[in-house]
């Protein structure tokens, strides 16, 4: 007699038996790399303080080869994770405007438009000043 | 119009003959319009009278039929087979105790609904003779949506974070006190915090949001999680500030 | 089940998850992406062109901000992660990853002050 039965869970493997799962681990890992991305941002202020040659070196990391893949896939990941903290951002901010719940699709778009608006503004600010 | 036969390999767990369960395959003609609750039933009629599972209204409402089809949480009932290949697997919702065939033990779920007060907690409570609490539209629909949980259990099913720790309370469970707590008539938003806004209630969700895509009354519990978090984040930065507030709560007339 | 103390580190995940929504994808093309992908000259990343870009307070103010909230969105969205890939001791995950934060931010609040 062996009563109810427990049916095993891999605490590990779980994420990888459904497509939404492996979306939702894709999305987590985005802080890995962003993580990382913020620390040599930190690192490389560090170093511009530090004087020229500190900084020339961090930046030669910065733009060699490893550093170029890194930041690249560090962009891919930081737009995952736009992409889908727009998304959510409906679910928990609910907005009611005349009455009427505004539809998730018009606060979405909403979103890209501030995103347009102010990566354009950021870029030509950073690069007029001769960034 | 001819049936389709499909192969249902369904999971079998007799709990005094078996260790561990196993599947058992079923040859069923099924008519075009069949849901897999159909060819269930008919397995039992026709084939295997020892199967075990739950089903009700056979229309989506009574949360009853509450299984695993083909790796999806889903409703029997409202399965229909048409939308499926060939060959049907057919076990009980994951995540739960799994006590005979395809029956869970969902024990562990009505403490947890029990536990975040799911019933109206009135500032001056009416008898019937004072009349209605009065509540307009616009009121309403602020909570609608999450009074239409039927109590299924496929977001418990779907939700990795129940799946690594059972203490979590749970999608549906937070819907339903987030059900209240957005109810105009309603002031029991503190009495529920504790069960709520504790690190095994909506701290333990990571957002998944595997509940909401599986729900088949379109409840969405993640969207109420989220907003239950932000709530309680203002909650408590507020009650820091202002510690005083907290006595003001209890009674009932700070609410959200 | 007393009421948890989570708020005030997803109330720094939420802030961070919605900064780095908005500004992380330019800003990483600002500092490294733009000159890998040739959208950039080199030059924009040299040392006397970033020194004169953070002389203003305000712009290594806004700067800070941006990275303290980015870094421990990021620090709090990998215990998570560190749970759900079956990592069970989460106060160590917890107290490493928010150090890591805490250093990191240290260290920046240093560097962006020395650039005065």
């Amino acid at each position: 007699m062996s009563g109810p039965y427990i049916r095993p869970v891999s605490r590990t493997g779980w994420w990888l038996t459904q497509p939404r799962y492996v979306r939702y681990m894709m999305r987590e890992i985005s802080s890995l790399f962003i993580g990382g991305y913020m620390l040599i941002m930190i690192t490389g202020l560090y170093r511009l303080s530090q004087g020229p040659q500190e900084y020339a070196a961090f930046l030669a990391a910065l733009l060699g080869p490893a550093g170029v893949a890194y930041t690249l896939v560090t962009f891919v990941f930081a737009a995952y994770h736009t992409y889908t903290w727009f998304i959510v951002t409906p679910k928990a901010m609910p907005l009611v405007f005349a009455g009427k719940r505004v539809p998730g699709s018009v606060i979405v778009a909403a979103h890209w438009v501030g995103f347009a608006v102010i990566s354009v503004a950021l870029w030509l600010l950073m690069t007029a000043q001769g960034v | 119009m001819s049936d389709r036969v499909v192969e249902f390999e369904i999971l079998r767990y007799d709990p005094d003959q078996d260790e561990t369960p196993r599947f058992q395959t079923y040859s069923v003609p099924c008519h075009e319009d069949w849901v897999v609750l159909d060819a269930i039933n008919y397995i039992k009629d026709e084939l295997d009278r020892t199967l075990s599972y739950r089903w009700s209204c056979h229309m989506a409402v009574c949360g009853s039929c509450g299984m695993v089809i083909n790796g999806e949480p889903a409703l029997a009932c409202h399965a229909f087979v048409r939308d499926y290949p060939d060959q049907i697997r057919v076990e009980p919702l994951h995540n739960f105790p799994v006590e005979r065939d395809l029956v869970v033990n969902m024990d562990d779920f009505i403490g947890k609904l029990t536990s975040v007060k799911p019933w109206l907690i009135a500032k001056d409570p009416k008898t019937i003779d004072e009349g209605a609490y009065l509540q307009s539209k616009a009121e309403l629909s602020i909570f609608k949506q999450y009074t239409a949980c039927i109590n299924c259990l496929l977001c418990y099913s779907a939700c990795p974070q129940y799946a690594l720790n059972d203490a979590f309370v749970g999608p549906a469970a937070l819907a339903l006190a987030h059900r209240y707590n957005q109810d105009s008539r309603d002031v029991g938003r503190s009495a529920r915090q504790d069960v709520v806004a504790s690190n095994p209630g909506i701290w333990e969700c990571s957002f998944v949001g595997a509940c909401s895509e599986v729900c088949p009354k379109s409840v969405d519990p993640a969207a109420a999680i989220q907003q239950a978090k932000i709530a309680s984040t203002g909650d408590y930065f507020l009650d820091f500030l202002m510690p005083w507030r907290n006595k003001a709560a209890d009674d009932g007339s700070n609410d959200q | 089940m007393a009421r948890s103390h989570k708020p005030i580190v997803w109330g720094l995940f939420a802030a961070g998850g919605t900064v780095a929504a908005f500004v992380l994808p330019v800003l990483i093309l600002l500092s490294g992406a733009g000159v890998a992908l040739g959208l950039l000259p080199a030059s924009s990343l040299e040392y006397e062109n970033l020194r004169s870009l953070l002389t203003h307070p305000l712009t290594r103010l806004v700067l800070f901000g941006v990275l303290f909230l980015i870094l421990w969105h990021a620090a709090h969205r990998l215990r998570i992660t560190a749970h759900d890939l079956g990592i069970r001791a989460d106060t160590l995950v917890a107290t490493v990853f928010y150090a890591i934060a805490g250093l990191g931010s240290v260290l920046l609040a240093i560097a962006l002050m020395a650039l005065a």
